[in-house]
């Protein structure tokens, strides 16, 4: 079946190898362009379907030419820092505790 | 414009989501997919005579997903594309939420914008339904349950190529 994968995450993406990519650098969540602007997404998909009928071998990345108007998502999103590291250990050990108690009263069920 | 940087300027998601994990106290980072071949096909006809279909990452939306705002189940799902759902259930899912939303299902999934462009010519018709996948830890899941399933629905359909969108 051919296929063509549309994402943002593109080292996830070429690390796992497709068969064809359309690369849109934006923020993760909108792949096929920004809400509300049908515009940009008929043209996002319409590369596709274009890398759809071209492409001659896999792991071909097409870039989309489009920008998200600002680059402060790429620091912020998933930021360690040391303003949040000591709540960032506490949720780990928070999440951690409530799977343990969860797998206990599983336990209890089962 | 030529903007210099010592530095590449896409995110790696690999890089920033095992360092904000190992924030988190866990210490063994995720293993990525990794794929030394790469399976290709050639489209069979021209893209104007074909049918074209979607598979999307985001989960339905259903009376349960909207009240507690979370899945119980993340399932796989085939459900008609004509008309096309006004909102899908994402919020379990690894997007960036503070830098944008999910409100316009077309911004990930463009059942609609597909639609327009069958409406146009490009191509010659949608499949009648779009297929869903949970995004799975388990590699082997995705792999060997849910893409042959998608891949058999497809082929219901009488899809001649599939788009992946992924959130």
């Amino acid at each position: 079946m051919p296929t063509a994968v549309l994402g943002s995450a593109r080292d996830i993406v070429e690390e796992c190898g497709v068969a064809r990519f359309v690369f849109t650098d934006f923020p993760l969540g909108n792949p096929c362009g920004k809400p509300w602007d049908a515009e940009m997404q008929r043209s996002i998909v319409g590369i596709s379907l274009d890398l759809l009928e071209r492409a001659w071998m896999p792991r071909i990345t097409v870039q989309t030419p489009f920008h998200w108007g600002n680059d402060e998502w790429r620091n912020a999103f998933m930021r360690v820092d040391d303003s949040n590291r000591e709540a960032l250990a506490r949720e780990g050990e928070e999440r951690r505790r409530r799977q343990a108690e969860a797998k206990k009263g599983e336990y209890r069920h089962g | 414009m030529n903007l210099r940087r010592p530095y590449r300027s896409f995110v790696s998601y690999i890089d920033r989501s095992r360092e904000y994990y190992a924030a988190q106290g866990y210490s063994q980072p995720y293993a990525w997919a990794h794929h030394e071949d790469t399976p290709f096909t050639p489209l069979q006809k021209p893209i104007s005579e074909c049918r074209v279909g979607w598979v999307t990452t985001a989960g339905k939306m259903d009376a349960e997903a909207e009240s507690q705002g979370q899945r119980k189940v993340r399932e796989l799902y085939a459900q008609a594309s004509n008309p096309a759902p006004t909102r899908m259930f994402t919020a379990d899912l690894f997007w960036d939420k503070g830098a944008t939303h999910t409100n316009d299902i077309d911004s990930f999934l463009s059942l609609n914008r597909l639609a327009e462009l069958v409406a146009g010519g490009r191509i010659k018709s949608t499949s009648p339904r779009f297929y869903g996948v949970p995004t799975e830890y388990s590699q082997g899941k995705t792999s060997f349950r849910d893409a042959p399933k998608i891949l058999e629905w497809a082929r219901e359909d009488g899809v001649d190529a599939l788009l992946l969108s992924a959130l």
